[in-house]
């Protein structure tokens, strides 16, 4: 082994290398009600780190202009920080070119650009969609409003209580009717990793195109879309260390080139005529108007930050967090986990006998602690382990035992408080 | 901000024993509230009698904080006119919301107890939602009130 000239590089297993990466997020340094804030929510949005801030205000201070339009300076240096970030995402996941990473403002966007621009081409009367019963509203609600302007079905892949989805009622409802499957990659509700790519397999043999909802998943473990073989892969850029109202659709070229025009307007078009309009090539067809241009610079400046870590060594480390979480939090009485899959990213979700969700989280955040109470917009999973809402805590990159810790002292606090 | 504010002793008292929390079956006047943000439901049931409201019960589930205002809630109506209903409604509305108002809490007995929400923005639809739908259910409304 050769000896590295620079300073001692840490394992991602040691807490030190946890705290040197929170001391990048400056929103961390503070105190919510007089203690130290412990920031357990990434999952509904986590936190930025200084470089993103920094990237997006340089764009805002020295290069801001419009997009794709002018001959000036300036416009071609947003230009080229736009498509520089553009070609970010695609190293990021690995997709073949930039053609197929079209921006939009985020995972809600991107599965409403599919289902409705593929859902205008390919679907009809007495045709399926197949979702499963762990999806986020964002990944349900669009293939609803599909299916009843098409007359389409909509098709659950059930899941069992320990938050799996059941492959094999999944084989069985593949049939000559499915046109699309829709499946989210990791659940924000429960934490649960899919098996992806075993899905997508079985989709592709059969000719059926599948969009994953990567929202969860880009933020935690390598995602590479040639390797997982999808047709369609959507993340958002907000839970991945970057701004809001960024996010990118993924798509295969070939039937991103079948799909008709989300939006009409300025930049998806070549030529405007009152008779005819030749739209513009791909990914442009179907990005009209000025795009979220600083957002994309951020998102670009996440990429580069969760590339200067390592994504391995931020799924090795959340790993070893979440287990030493899932103990800590298991051991306190009266506690129970909703969600308990075998392979799970860095979410806990739990219900306390006697106490509501929402009274641990205004508990909760008197000691500093933000956690996420309610149904996650995923009700058919409340439903499903028959509970209003749930807490949850769920892990970022700048997580550290402490914080784990802080969090089982401050649940004691839940049952001094509630008797 | 001290949670004793919040969660005090008759709160914590009335969440973990609340009063009047059955089914009024049939009822002359019921009606349904939701909080779709916490996944709060409650039903709110209740029987007139020459104008006064002789018996008056909620069910449902939802935190300490609305489980605890409905059942006070029933505790102060019950035996009310509609009309004085319909004030302590205005009047407790304007406590949880901290509005300008002349109504000193002290005046509402117990349910002062619940002038501590008005701290916490995001708990004043809990404390709330029980008055809503007592309201509704007296409007004869027939949809179910939600908060958002």
């Amino acid at each position: 082994m050769s000896t590295s000239s620079i300073s001692p590089i840490l394992s991602p297993d040691s807490e030190t290398w946890a705290e040197n990466i929170r001391r990048e997020f400056p929103i961390l340094d503070q105190q919510v009600h007089g203690k130290p804030l412990v920031f357990l929510d990434s999952a509904a949005s986590s936190q930025r780190p200084r470089s993103v801030i920094d990237a997006v205000t340089w764009y805002e201070e020295h290069d801001h202009a419009n997009v794709h339009r002018g001959v000036h300076t300036l416009s071609q240096r947003a230009t080229d920080a736009f498509e520089g970030a553009r070609e970010k995402v695609r190293g990021f996941i690995n997709a073949e070119s930039t053609s197929e990473i079209v921006f939009v403002s985020g995972t809600t966007e991107g599965i409403n650009l599919v289902a409705s621009s593929f859902g205008q081409k390919f679907i009809a009367e007495g045709d399926e969609i197949i979702i499963s019963h762990m999806e986020h509203h964002a990944n349900i609600v669009p293939w609803q409003m599909l299916c009843e302007r098409n007359k389409a079905v909509l098709r659950v892949i059930p899941m069992d209580e320990r938050g799996e989805l059941d492959y094999q009622a999944y084989l069985d409802m593949l049939g000559p009717r499915t046109r699309i499957v829709a499946l989210n990659h990791v659940s924000n509700a429960l934490g649960t990793i899919n098996p992806v790519k075993q899905y997508v397999a079985a989709a592709r043999e059969k000719g059926i195109p599948i969009l994953l909802d990567g929202a969860q998943a880009v933020p935690h473990m390598p995602v590479d879309v040639r390797d997982l073989d999808c047709d369609f892969f959507v993340f958002s850029g907000h839970k991945m260390y970057g701004p809001t109202g960024i996010g990118v659709l993924y798509g295969r070229k070939s039937l991103l080139e079948q799909l008709p025009p989300y939006q009409g307007g300025g930049d998806m078009i070549l030529a405007v005529t009152f008779e005819k309009t030749l739209y513009n090539e791909l990914p442009y067809r179907l990005e009209a108007g000025t795009p979220n241009i600083s957002g994309a610079v951020g998102l670009g400046a996440a990429v580069d930050f969760l590339q200067r870590i390592g994504i391995d060594n931020v799924q090795r480390r959340e790993q070893e967090l979440l287990a030493y979480a899932t103990t800590a939090l298991e051991s306190i009485p009266g506690l129970r986990m909703i969600g308990t899959a075998s392979h799970k990213a860095g979410v806990l979700s739990f219900v306390m006998e006697r106490a509501h969700p929402h009274d641990i989280g205004t508990i909760l955040d008197t000691e500093g602690v933000a956690v996420r109470t309610g149904h996650h917009c995923a009700m058919p999973v409340m439903e499903y382990f028959k509970v209003p809402a749930t807490a949850r805590a769920s892990l970022g990159i700048y997580n550290t035992r402490a914080d784990i810790d802080k969090l089982v002292e401050a649940l004691q606090r839940v049952r001094e408080v509630l008797g | 901000m001290d949670l004793r504010d919040l969660y005090q002793d008759i709160i914590v008292d009335h969440n973990r024993s609340p009063r009047n929390f059955r089914l009024i079956d049939p009822a002359d006047l019921q009606a349904q509230g939701y909080n779709p943000l916490c996944g709060d439901k409650l039903g709110v049931y209740l029987n007139l009698r020459d104008g006064r409201i002789e018996d008056l019960a909620f069910q449902g589930s939802g935190c300490a904080i609305s489980v605890a205002s409905a059942s006070l809630m029933t505790e102060a109506v019950k035996g009310t006119s509609e009309t004085e209903a319909r004030k302590l409604y205005e009047q407790v509305h304007d406590m949880l919301t901290g509005a300008e108002t002349d109504v000193d809490p002290m005046d509402l007995g117990k349910l002062a107890a619940l002038a501590g929400v008005r701290e916490y923005p995001s708990r004043v639809k809990c404390a709330s939602l029980c008055w809503h739908t007592l309201i509704a259910a007296l409007d004869k409304q027939s949809d179910a009130v939600t908060t958002e």
